[in-house]
C-alpha cells in the first residue's frame, strides 16, 4: 500500500487525483464565496508544507512563520495598493489609506512597488534572504532546539509590534480594500475563480517541490541532521547549511502563501501574523503528521475548516478545542493522524501476538 | 544627568519586571530543559489572584500582602499539576513540551476569559504605594520601587533556598548532572516536581506584583512571556546570575532604544542585539563548560 | 610504510581551570592500530574531541602539512580525520545504505544533493560487504544490533575516505565473537590508514595494538609497543592498579 505511493506511478496518480479535486471537483461543488474560503485555507496549507519540511523533516521548531507569511502578504499588499492608487490618481498617487491619514507624499520605500516585477522578485527574495541571514546567524553558532524556537517566536512578536508602529503600512489596521490584481478587478467572480486556480496550482507546485526535496539525497541528509546533527558535522558536512536551506525554503513557501492570501482574503494586518497566529500554523501540521508530505496539507485544511465552522458560533469552545488539540495530538499522537494506521497496528499486535511478523 | 538617572531607573524597573517574570522560567527551563509556554498564564493567574483577593478582602494594602503568598501557592499548584499530568510524560521531547504547554496556556486563557471576562480588570494600588519618591533629582513611582525590591527579595530567597536547604541542594545536583544525581539516590521526579512548584510559584508572585503597574486581562501573561524567554536565553540556561544580569541589561537596552526611537523599533532592536549577542556567546552569558556533546 | 598521518604536539585542553589534557604529543602512522589507554578521566576522549575540533585547545595538530587547530569540525572531517563516539551514533531513522551514502557524500555538489539517489555508489556497496551488513542494506539503522551499529559507524568513516580514524571505545558492549570481528576489521582498515582506538579493554588492546600510548591525568605516561608499555613500571603502578592486576596476571598466564 505505502509502497505504491512511493512509486513513480503512485506519485503521478496522487498528483492527478489532487489536481482533479482542486481543479475539477472543488470549483464545481463550491459557490464563489466558499471557493474563496477554500483558497484561503489553501494558503494556510502552503505554509504548512514548509513547516512540515523545516520542523517535521529538519527538526527546526519554527514558531515564527508568520514573519515570512506577513512579509509576502505586505509586499503584495503594497503593490496592490500602489496599483489602485495609480488607477485612481495616475502615477505617483498616494494610496487611499495614506490620503485619509493626511499623507501627501509617497514614502520612498513604497515607490518601487508600483512595479509588478519588482514586487514578485521581492516576495521571492526578501523573506528567503532574511531566513538565510537569520539561519546562518543562528545555526552556525549551533543555537538550536528550544533556543531556536524561542528566537523565532521573538522574531514574530517583534515583527508584529514593528508593523503596528508603522503608520505608512497601515499600523494596527493593516492594509485592505484591494481593487485590482495585476490589472484584473478583484470583485469579478471570474477573476476570483482564476485567483483560486492560481492558489491551488501554487499548492501543487509547493507540494511537488517539497516531495523532490524529501526524496533527494538532501532530504536524507536533512533527516540525518535532525536526528544527529553533531554526527553529520563529523562526516564533513556543514550541518548549519543543510538546516538553512530547509528553513529558507519554508520561508519562501510562507511568503508565497502570504502573497496569495492578500488578494484572496482582501486584508492583511499585524493580528494575523504575530506570535499566536504563527504558532497556530503548526497546529494543522501536528494534527496531520509533521513528518509526512500530505499530512500538513490535510491537517491545515481541516483546522482552517473547523475554525471557520466553529469559531464564530462557539468562540469559547473553539479556543478550548484548539488548546486540547495541541495537548492531545502532540502528547498522545506525535505522528499526527498519518501515524494512526501504524499506531493501530501496534495496538492490534499487542492483542494478537501471532501477528508480529506482519507489521515489520 | 537627570535624564541618565531617569533612564537608569526606567531600565532597572523594566529589568526587575522582566526578572520577576523570568526567574521561575529560568529555573524550570534550566533544570529540565522544558520550555513552559504556560508560564505566562501562571503570571496571569497571579494577577487574577491579586484581583480576587482584593475583591474578597477589600483593603488594598492588606490584600496585596495576602495575595503575594496566595499567588505563590496558586501559581505553584498549577505548575505542579502541569508537571505531574503532562510534562514528566514528555520528558525526552522538549520541543513537543513547548507546544503542549502552549495548548495548556490557550486553555487557561480561555478559562480566564470565561470566568473574568475579556475586558481588563484593575487592582487598586494601596495608599502607601501611591505617588513617587525623589531619587537623585528624578521622581520614581513607589510601585516601581516595590517591584524592584520584590525582585531583589525573590532572587535572594531563591538563591538562599538553592544554596542552603536540602531541597535546594538536590535541585542543584539534578541541574548539574541528572543521571549522577539519580544514582546518588536523589529522586529526580520529586525534584522536578518541586522545581516546577517553586518556578511556577514565582510566576504567581510576579503576577501579583504586576497588577500594581498595569491592568489584568486574559492575555496579560502572554505579553510578558516572550521577553522573559529572551532573558533566559541571553542569561544562559539555569543560571540565576545570568537571568539577573540579562534582565537588567535587556531592561536598560529597551528603555534606551525607546528613548531614541519608538517602542515598536525598540522590540526589533532588542531582538537584533540578542541575535548578535548569541554570535559571541551561543550558550548565553553564564554557562558551565563541560565536555558533554549536547 | 610508517608514513606519519597525523602529528599532535603539546595538546592542552582547559575546562574552566581544570586541565583535562596537559601537553600531550601523539603521532599516528598509516598501517598502525594505535591504542590510547588510561584510567577514567585520563583525557583520552577529550584528546579525540580536541583533534576533531569539538573542544578548544592549544598546541598543534598537523595532517599532511596542514595545521588543523582552529578549523571547524566539518573542515577537519573533510581533511580526512574521522571519528566514532562511545555511544554508537548512526542515523537511526535512515537505512544502512542511506547512512553510508550520506557518509560517502560530503564532497557532493548541491546539484547532486538535490537529486534522487538512483543507484548505490560502488564504494557504499563495497563497504557494506566489508563491515558485513550487505544483507541489511535496506534496514533502518535503528533496528541493528548494538555491535552492528558500531560496525556501521566504522563503515561510515571508511566510505568517507577518512585516512585517520579515531575510534572511541568501539567494542564497548560487544560479545566475544563481535570483538574478534571488530579486531579483524581494525587491521583490515588500518592497512592503508592510521587508526587510533580509545579503549579500556586490556585483552582487546593486547590482541590488536601496533602501538600504545598510556595517558594518565591528562599527560602521556608511557608510549611504545605493547610489550614495552606493559613492562613499564610506572604503567603497572598507575594503570594496572589493584583491579586490573589480576587480569594482567591471568593474561600473562594464558
Amino acid at each position: 500500500m505505502s509502497k505504491f505511493w512511493e512509486s513513480r506511478l503512485g506519485v503521478w496518480s496522487g498528483f492527478a487525483a489532487a489536481a482533479a479535486v482542486l481543479f475539477g471537483l472543488a470549483p464545481l461543488l463550491l459557490s464563489g464565496f466558499r471557493l474563496g474560503l477554500f483558497a484561503q485555507f489553501i494558503c494556510y496549507a502552503i505554509v504548512a508544507v514548509g513547516i512540515g519540511l523545516a520542523w517535521g523533516r529538519g527538526g527546526m521548531l519554527t514558531l515564527g512563520q508568520g514573519v515570512f507569511f506577513g512579509m509576502g502578504a505586505y509586499l503584495m499588499a503594497m503593490h496592490l495598493k500602489m496599483a489602485d492608487a495609480e488607477f485612481r490618481g495616475g502615477p505617483g498617487a498616494v494610496p487611499d489609506f495614506m490620503e485619509l491619514a493626511g499623507v501627501r507624499e509617497l514614502p520612498a520605500y513604497w515607490v518601487p512597488f508600483a512595479s509588478p516585477v519588482f514586487t514578485i522578485a521581492a516576495i521571492v527574495l526578501l523573506p528567503t534572504g532574511l531566513a538565510v541571514l537569520l539561519g546562518l546567524a543562528v545555526f552556525k553558532r549551533r543555537v538550536k532546539g528550544a533556543y531556536f524556537a524561542i528566537l523565532s517566536q521573538a522574531l514574530a512578536g517583534a515583527f508584529a509590534i514593528f508593523l503596528i508602529g508603522q503608520q505608512s503600512l497601515g499600523g494596527f489596521n493593516g492594509l485592505s480594500y484591494f481593487r485590482y490584481f495585476f490589472g484584473f478587478t478583484l470583485n469579478d467572480p471570474v477573476n476570483q475563480r482564476m485567483l483560486y486556480f492560481i492558489t491551488a496550482a501554487a499548492l501543487l507546485v509547493v507540494v511537488a517541490a517539497s516531495l523532490q526535496l524529501r526524496r533527494s539525497r538532501y532530504g536524507e541528509l536533512l533527516v540525518a541532521v535532525r536526528d544527529a546533527e553533531e554526527r553529520v558535522r563529523f562526516l564533513g558536512y556543514d550541518a548549519a547549511g543543510v538546516k538553512v536551506v530547509a528553513y529558507a525554503v519554508a520561508a519562501l513557501f510562507a511568503s508565497i502563501a502570504g502573497a496569495l492570501f492578500v488578494p484572496v482574503v482582501g486584508i492583511i494586518s499585524p493580528a494575523s501574523i504575530g506570535i499566536v497566529p504563527s504558532i497556530m500554523f503548526l497546529l494543522g501540521v501536528a494534527i496531520g503528521g509533521r513528518g509526512t508530505l500530505i499530512g500538513p496539507v490535510v491537517g491545515a485544511l481541516a483546522v482552517a475548516f473547523a475554525q471557520t465552522a466553529l469559531s464564530e458560533q462557539f468562540p469559547s469552545a473553539w479556543t478550548y478545542a484548539q488548546g486540547l488539540l495541541f495537548v492531545c495530538v502532540i502528547a498522545l499522537l506525535p505522528g499526527g493522524i498519518a501515524s494512526i494506521p501504524a499506531v493501530a497496528g501496534r495496538i492490534r499486535v499487542k492483542h494478537r501476538p501471532e501477528a508480529v511478523e506482519a507489521t515489520t | 544627568m537627570d535624564i541618565l538617572v531617569g533612564q537608569l531607573f526606567t531600565g532597572l524597573s523594566t529589568g526587575s519586571i522582566l526578572l520577576l517574570a523570568a526567574l521561575g522560567l529560568s529555573l524550570t527551563f534550566g533544570q529540565m530543559g522544558v520550555v513552559n509556554m504556560a508560564h505566562g498564564e501562571f503570571i496571569m493567574a497571579g494577577c487574577y489572584t491579586a484581583y480576587v483577593t482584593q475583591q474578597v478582602v477589600g483593603g488594598a494594602g492588606v490584600s496585596l500582602l495576602i495575595a503575594l503568598p496566595i499567588g505563590f501557592a496558586v501559581g505553584g499548584a498549577m505548575g505542579l499539576i502541569l508537571e505531574v499530568l503532562l510534562i514528566r510524560r514528555l520528558y525526552h521531547r522538549p520541543l513537543d513540551t513547548l507546544l503542549v504547554t502552549f495548548g495548556v496556556g490557550l486553555i487557561l486563557q480561555q478559562v480566564a476569559r470565561d470566568v473574568f471576562g475579556a475586558p481588563a480588570v484593575n487592582v487598586t494600588v494601596p495608599q502607601f504605594l501611591r505617588g513617587g519618591v525623589e531619587i537623585l533629582g528624578t521622581t520614581v513611582p513607589k510601585t516601581r520601587l516595590f517591584i524592584m525590591a520584590l525582585a531583589v527579595v525573590a532572587v535572594a530567597a531563591l538563591a538562599l533556598v538553592l544554596r542552603f536547604t536540602p531541597a535546594g541542594r538536590r535541585i542543584r545536583a539534578v541541574v548539574g548532572n541528572r543521571d549522577l544525581a539519580e544514582t546518588a539516590g536523589i529522586s529526580s521526579r520529586a525534584v522536578d516536581a518541586g522545581t516546577f512548584f517553586i518556578g511556577s510559584g514565582l510566576a504567581g508572585v510576579a503576577g501579583v506584583a504586576l497588577t500594581l503597574i498595569g491592568s489584568t486581562s486574559p492575555t496579560t501573561g502572554q505579553s510578558y512571556l516572550v521577553d522573559a524567554f529572551l532573558v533566559v536565553v541571553a542569561g544562559g540556561l539555569g543560571r540565576i546570575k545570568g537571568a539577573v544580569v540579562a534582565a537588567v541589561a535587556l531592561g536598560a537596552l529597551q528603555s534606551v532604544f525607546e528613548t531614541y526611537s519608538t517602542a515598536s523599533l525598540a522590540k526589533v532592536g532588542v531582538f537584533v542585539v540578542i541575535v548578535v549577542f548569541l554570535q559571541l556567546r551561543p550558550q548565553g552569558l553564564f554557562t558551565l563548560r563541560t565536555r558533554s556533546l549536547a | 610504510m610508517n608514513a606519519i598521518a597525523l602529528s599532535c604536539t603539546d595538546i592542552r585542553v582547559d575546562f574552566d581551570g581544570f586541565t583535562a589534557v596537559d601537553g600531550v604529543d601523539l603521532t599516528l602512522r598509516r598501517g598502525e592500530v594505535h591504542f590510547l589507554i588510561g584510567p577514567n578521566g585520563a583525557g583520552k576522549t577529550t584528546l579525540v574531541d580536541a583533534v576533531t575540533g569539538l573542544v578548544k585547545y592549544t598546541g598543534s595538530v598537523v595532517k599532511d602539512g596542514r595545521e588543523l587547530r582552529g578549523k571547524k569540525v566539518h573542515h577537519i572531517a573533510r581533511a580526512g580525520v574521522g571519528r566514532t563516539f562511545q555511544t554508537a551514533a548512526v542515523f537511526e531513522n535512515l537505512t544502512v545504505a542511506q547512512n553510508l551514502d550520506i557518509a560517502a557524500g560530503a564532497a557532493r555538489s548541491p546539484w547532486t544533493l538535490l537529486r534522487r539517489r538512483t543507484s548505490l555508489p560502488a564504494a557504499v556497496a563495497d563497504t557494506m560487504e566489508r563491515i558485513g551488513l550487505a544483507e541489511r542494506a535496506g534496514a533502518a539503522a535503528g533496528t541493528l544490533a548494538h555491535g552492528q551499529k558500531q560496525w556501521l559507524e566504522i563503515g561510515m568513516l571508511l566510505v568517507g575516505d577518512a585516512d585517520v580514524l579515531l575510534l572511541d571505545e568501539p567494542i564497548a558492549g560487544m560479545g566475544q565473537a563481535e570483538r574478534e570481528t571488530t579486531g579483524r576489521l581494525l587491521h583490515d582498515i588500518a592497512a592503508e590508514r592510521a587508526v587510533a582506538v580509545v579503549e579500556h579493554d586490556m585483552d582487546f588492546m593486547r590482541a590488536n595494538a601496533s602501538r600504545v600510548t598510556v595517558l594518565h591525568g591528562g599527560a602521556v605516561l608511557a608510549a611504545g609497543s605493547v610489550d614495552e608499555v606493559s613492562a613499564d613500571p610506572k604503567v603497572q603502578e598507575v594503570y594496572l592498579g589493584a583491579a586490573e592486576r589480576e587480569e594482567a596476571v591471568d593474561a600473562a598466564a594464558a
